[in-house]
């Protein structure tokens, strides 16, 4: 049944990624071409293929739990928070925080995720930073 | 005599203080992330290729640190095999067939030094075979026109996954979907803006190293928070290993299997689509018709563990060969480090050979060299390795992340890029759900616009007339290489996937 949807799903998403490309405002400089076709043979191709999917479903795919769903759903937004937090916060406190999160969500207890999330964000921090010269994140701290 | 000149130069480029280090490094790096199971070559390059950008190396550099991590990656797949019955990697799953019956013998410390001898010969063999065969290919190749190389590419994506691959419709899917990706963006040719949603972030096109990334490195996170618990409950032990060194009789009698693998490795690597999982699979087959005259294997013999890493190891480098004289990968591995060139500015193909020598030969001087630093690494000091082994995955993982975004961020400083890495990632874990295979989708984004524009440049030569692919011999031979590659696996494709299964399902019994 999932194969099914997703072939469903997958060909409409086709259909509006031609749509969208035929949106596309040609320029006065043209070859004969042009920027619309490659993406209509590709929509071609992905739809034809959507829909085989849909007619010819062969594999069952082995769904999480709820919770484990839920589990997944929640590191999405740790990563996401991550990411906003990065520019604003800075390297140091922000990857502090997600590994600690992150390893406490995979199984590490508390107190030892928390121990192994300094330890990760300064050594990354001193092994690309003071070694390697890579451009951190800086935030509002300078670090 | 042109290519042992060639060869020296290649050695000058790689003989610096800089590159040797690089090369250590990647070979230390490769082996690790080919003996943690979840992360194979594949994810190893993805998560440096951004470090090594954002670190200014330039492409002769980074080309040697992510080959060398590349084909240590193809030696550290046979530790866990070996040891816990647990493939590294993709293609070291041949190797568990008779690798981990040997360790139940207490002959572990043998199987590893074995195979450990029989990755560098096929390594060796495949590095001569790409320094003899790659500036072949490239004479044919400078006749290519844009006709041609469009061609070309339809014909990897077509034959993409090799005789393994039997569900054409999720391939095509994929491949689609990844071209997709790469058409958003201004349009290089009439600079108008395509496919963006109004949104700057987008003119500039998805860095395909954010969707690699993501794909390759963040849908390993989600996929290892599903089978956590499963992980738990499987304890790893530690191993002792007690005799190193195999006797003389032994290494004699594995010597033809070695051969025999390396050779096969090698052209299985060559063809389009294939890859190292092929070359082991090949080779183990192969090598078990010829050699099971007792019923030995399966049950520990030496020979069954000699030619899949010899053929694993032949075939990473057999797989360089179109990558770095056609621009045009098979596999996955060797997409991502075109797409590291790319990123350089520098397009594979016979112009690289022309234009950027020292990048060609001081690689292939590189891969030589890298070798023998992985002898030494993977056999006196495997101890090493088997206990990285024991690391438990749930501090490795967000290690992964973190690397991973700190290298996408390195690259433009944008948590625009992040947002999308995660997007790529969650999209990678459900089509890897779905079982839709990621690579296509990954080559689709990297080889896009180059596809494009060959298809373009051939319509502005032909005015339109889209006959005009079809119309040079080469084109045709082309074309005709396409068709078959698409249908074959069709017809045996089902036969060898059943087969695969079958050593899969055999192994987890044991």
């Amino acid at each position: 049944m999932s194969e099914r949807s997703f072939g469903i799903i997958s060909f409409i998403i086709a259909c509006g990624y031609v749509y969208i490309a035929s949106l596309t405002e040609l320029s006065f400089i043209s070859d004969p071409v042009g920027p619309k076709k490659f993406p209509y043979i590709l929509g071609f191709f992905w739809g034809i293929s959507s829909l085989f999917i849909f007619f010819q479903p062969e594999f069952k795919p082995k769904w999480p739990s709820l919770y484990k769903f839920l589990e997944i759903i929640f590191v999405t937004i740790i990563l996401v928070a991550y990411a906003y937090a990065l520019p604003v916060v800075g390297f140091v406190i922000s990857t502090i925080i997600a590994t600690f999160v992150l390893s406490w969500r995979l199984g590490v207890e508390p107190i030892k995720a928390l121990i192994f999330g300094i330890a990760v964000s300064f050594s990354i921090y001193f092994l690309f930073h003071n070694i390697l010269g890579l451009s951190l994140a800086k935030g509002l701290f300078g670090f | 005599m042109e290519t042992i000149n060639f060869l020296f130069d290649g050695f000058s480029v790689a003989f610096t203080i800089q590159n040797i280090t690089l090369a250590l490094i990647g070979c230390f790096l490769g082996t690790v992330f080919g003996a943690l199971p979840g992360l194979g070559p594949a994810n190893g390059v993805a998560i440096l290729i951004p470090i090594s950008f954002s670190l200014g190396l330039d492409a002769a550099s980074s080309m040697i640190l992510l080959t060398s991590v590349y084909y240590g990656a193809m030696y550290g797949g046979r530790i866990s095999s070996i040891l816990i019955n647990i493939p590294g990697d993709e293609p070291a799953l041949m190797t568990t067939l008779d690798g981990y019956p040997m360790t139940l013998k207490g002959r572990a410390g043998e199987a590893l030094t074995l195979t450990g001898v029989s990755s560098f010969f096929g390594a060796i063999i495949a590095t001569i075979g790409l320094m003899i065969l790659a500036p072949q290919l490239v004479k044919i190749a400078l006749l290519f026109g844009p006709a041609e190389y469009f061609a070309l590419f339809v014909m990897a994506f077509a034959t993409l996954g090799g005789v393994s691959s039997n569900n054409k419709a999720k391939t095509i899917l994929a491949s689609t979907l990844g071209l997709a990706i790469a058409t958003i963006g201004i349009d290089g040719q009439t600079g108008v803006p395509r496919l963006s949603f109004g949104n700057v972030h987008f003119y500039d096109g998805i860095d395909f190293l954010v969707v690699i990334v993501g794909m390759f490195a963040v849908s390993e996170i989600f996929i290892f928070i599903e089978n956590k618990d499963e992980e738990a409950k499987t304890k790893k032990k530690n191993i002792i290993i007690t005799t190193i060194i195999p006797k003389l009789k032994v290494l004699l009698k594995t010597f033809p299997a070695m051969v025999r693998g390396s050779l096969l490795g090698f052209f299985a690597g060559i063809l389009p689509g294939a890859g190292a999982s092929l070359g082991s699979f090949i080779a183990y087959t192969f090598e078990k018709k010829v050699s099971n005259k007792n019923d030995t294997f399966g049950k520990g013999d030496e020979r069954g563990v000699a030619a899949p890493e010899a053929g694993n190891n032949a075939a990473a480098g057999g797989a360089l060969v179109p990558m770095l004289s056609l621009g045009v990968p098979g596999s996955g591995t060797t997409a991502v480090l075109l797409a590291m060139l790319m990123t350089m500015n520098i397009t594979p193909g016979p112009l690289l050979f022309r234009n950027n020598p020292d990048v060609v030969w001081g690689l292939i001087a590189a891969l030589f060299f890298a070798n023998f630093i992985l002898l030494v690494l993977n056999i006196p000091m495997v101890r090493m390795f088997t206990r990285i082994l024991l690391l438990p995955p749930k501090y490795l993982m967000p290690i992964v992340a973190m690397i991973s975004f700190v290298g996408i961020y390195g690259i433009s400083g944008s948590s625009f890029d992040l947002l999308l890495m995660i997007f790529f990632g969650l999209l990678g874990w459900l089509l890897r759900k779905l079982n839709i295979p990621l690579v296509p989708v990954i080559m689709g984004a990297i080889l896009g616009n180059l596809m494009e524009t060959n298809l373009r440049r051939a319509m502005t030569i032909s005015d339109g007339n889209w006959l005009y692919l079809f119309e040079s011999n080469l084109a045709i031979i082309i074309w005709f290489i396409t068709i078959i590659g698409f249908v074959l696996p069709l017809i045996f494709g089902k036969k060898i996937t059943q087969q695969i299964e079958k050593f899969k399902k055999n192994r987890s019994k044991n």
